[in-house]
């Protein structure tokens, strides 16, 4: 694709496509750092590597599923993917953050990348070192513009993201907002030892907080998968730290907020790439994760510390 | 007897918070916990609902020992509390509070049938705070000080306890306020059945409401009797009725002296 002068708008169409779609990646990996954040206030950066696993279990999945009519195979494999890296994020908390919680400020987010470095061992032990590629599987799109024999497409499996993602924000806003394990969730976020006062299970809560980041997660390893067709033990580094980038920017522990700057790091990531240069693309997502730190810690939607009466 | 809590030890790190308390609570009762500030006094129902952990001693809920078992094991036997600084989630609405004292209730119902029998409990506590009725869709932390108390207590009655531990209730509240918040009390306590454990400053107005008062001095229960007597008690009167400011030195040389 290169840029030409005719092709202006439909060049434009193109990188927002493209990066709408980044963006619903970023911005459901991002949802996971927020709501840990939410909770239990540390950053889980062993995050990125439980996204990481989800996309592994999809390269399995979709193997395993060879026979398997489409659908039914993506469906199956988004089961599996939820439930193994469900798995994975129930038992991280368990065994390296809840003993060290009430222990110093530091102790679990020294333990968070202890566990990144070991899961990311980990997988390439199992699974090996080497690229691990998958087949395209949605093919196809629809042509949204063509200008001077610039075409800006929209794929299938792009729009199939997309909605997917919706449907999980929906669902998640849904739970926070309309259940009472959503209630219990953001009254732990506020005073633990008042949620315990009033029966709640604090533990099992924080626990459902990890499960619920890392099933996003999966969604968002199985998607990615998908789309680039390629997999290796180190992509969840890159991913976390830039969906991380997405957490503060949206402002940490706002869960609005993670999908906004989800969205606009990959907006800002492809336009750049789009605009300026691909290899450069990282440096702006990191930029932003640095003056964002600087001039507005709190983020778009951060809210103030305090506000008790 | 529905509450019994005996020679409880707890400490704050290094320090000794409650040093051998016992204290006996009867069905249908309100008890009043007096002292100064620092006393021990909501250290010991934050004890009591394993908030803080005892050293030694036991707590006896129902007939049950509860000294060891997880907070919300307690809470969801049949014990309520509106704590210290009233503790209203700031960021959730009075109504999303309110359906958070629902939580513990001892007859919890799944779906549809659940979120029925909690809106017609909702409708029976907030007929003891009408001014709530207004404010349901308002956040907690946006309520004055008099409003979020009302809220503690009706967030507290939500789980339909046996007992119900107040602290500090009357704290910072201006004195019309005060006087509602004790009426409340006793119409709780009254015409729910609901046994009260009341810890307050305010000794006066708690002794005039309870059956019965203890009261403690630097982590000791240094008397107990029914309410009329600790009102009439000549020290009692001397450090918490009339002492004002020094009560805390007050009470400490009687507590010398009821022991000599």
């Amino acid at each position: 694709m290169s840029y030409r002068e005719g092709s202006v708008v439909a060049y434009f169409l193109q990188q927002l496509v493209n990066g709408v779609t980044l963006g619903s990646v970023y911005g459901l990996i991002a949802l996971g750092y927020t709501m840990v954040y939410g909770i239990i206030g540390m950053i889980n950066f062993a995050h990125g590597e439980i996204y990481m696993i989800g996309a592994f279990v999809a390269v399995i999945g979709f193997t395993l599923f060879a026979g398997v009519p489409l659908v039914l195979a993506l469906l199956l494999v988004l089961i599996l993917a939820t439930l193994v890296t469900g798995f994975y994020g129930w038992t991280l908390e368990r065994v390296a953050y809840r003993p060290l919680r009430g222990s110093f400020r530091l102790a679990p987010l020294i333990a968070a990348i202890g566990m990144s470095i070991f899961l990311q061992n980990y997988v390439q032990l199992a699974q090996g070192a080497r690229i691990k590629p998958v087949p395209p599987k949605i093919e196809g799109g629809l042509t949204l513009l063509v200008q001077e024999g610039f075409a800006a497409r929209v794929s299938y499996l792009q729009i199939c993201i997309l909605l997917l993602t919706l449907l999980l924000m929906a669902a998640l806003t849904w739970m926070i907002h309309g259940t009472s394990f959503g209630r219990q969730q953001r009254a732990c976020e506020q005073d633990k030892v008042m949620a315990a006062l009033l029966g709640v299970n604090v533990d099992r809560t924080i626990s459902m907080t990890f499960v619920t980041g890392a099933i996003l997660a999966a969604v968002a390893g199985v998607l990615v998968t998908l789309y680039y067709g390629v997999v290796d033990f180190f992509i969840g580094f890159l991913a976390g730290v830039k969906a991380f980038t997405a957490a503060v920017l949206g402002g940490i522990g706002s869960i609005p907020g993670a999908m906004v700057g989800g969205l606009l790091i990959g907006l800002i990531e492809a336009f750049w790439a789009g605009y300026f240069s691909t290899e450069w693309k990282d440096v702006a997502a990191f930029s932003i994760l640095v003056i964002v730190l600087i001039f507005r810690p709190s983020g778009i939607f951060g809210r103030p510390e305090v506000e008790k009466v | 007897m529905i509450l019994e809590i005996r020679d409880i030890y707890s400490y704050y790190g290094a320090i000794c918070a409650l040093r051998g308390v016992s204290l006996e609570v009867t069905e249908g009762e309100i008890v009043a916990l007096i002292g100064a500030n620092g006393a021990g006094k909501s250290t010991l129902l934050m004890t009591l609902c394993g908030v803080v952990r005892a050293r030694r001693g036991a707590v006896i809920f129902d007939g049950e020992d509860i000294t060891r078992r997880p907070t919300e094991k307690i809470i969801r036997s049949g014990i309520a509390v509106a704590p210290e600084g009233r503790r209203i989630f700031p960021h959730l609405t009075v109504r999303e509070n309110l359906q958070m004292g629902g939580l513990a209730s001892r007859d919890p119902e799944r779906g549809a049938a659940g979120t029925a029998k909690l809106a017609h409990k909702m409708e029976g506590v907030l007929e003891l705070f009408p001014r709530l009725r207004e404010r349901l869709a308002q956040r907690g932390g946006t309520l004055s000080g008099g409003e979020q108390q009302m809220l503690a207590i009706a967030r507290a009655m939500l789980s339909e306890p046996r007992l119900l531990l107040l602290d500090e209730p009357s704290l910072g509240l201006a004195p019309l306020m005060v006087r509602q918040i004790f009426t409340t009390i006793r119409e709780i306590n009254e015409s729910h059945g609901t046994t009260v454990l009341l810890v307050e400053q305010n000794a006066h107005q708690a002794l005039r409401l309870a059956h019965h008062g203890y009261v403690m001095v630097t982590g000791e229960v240094v008397l107990h009797g029914t309410g009329a007597e600790l009102l009439a008690n000549e020290e009692v009167q001397a450090a918490y009725l009339e002492g004002g400011r020094k009560e805390t030195k007050q009470g400490e040389t009687q507590q010398r002296e009821t022991r000599q």
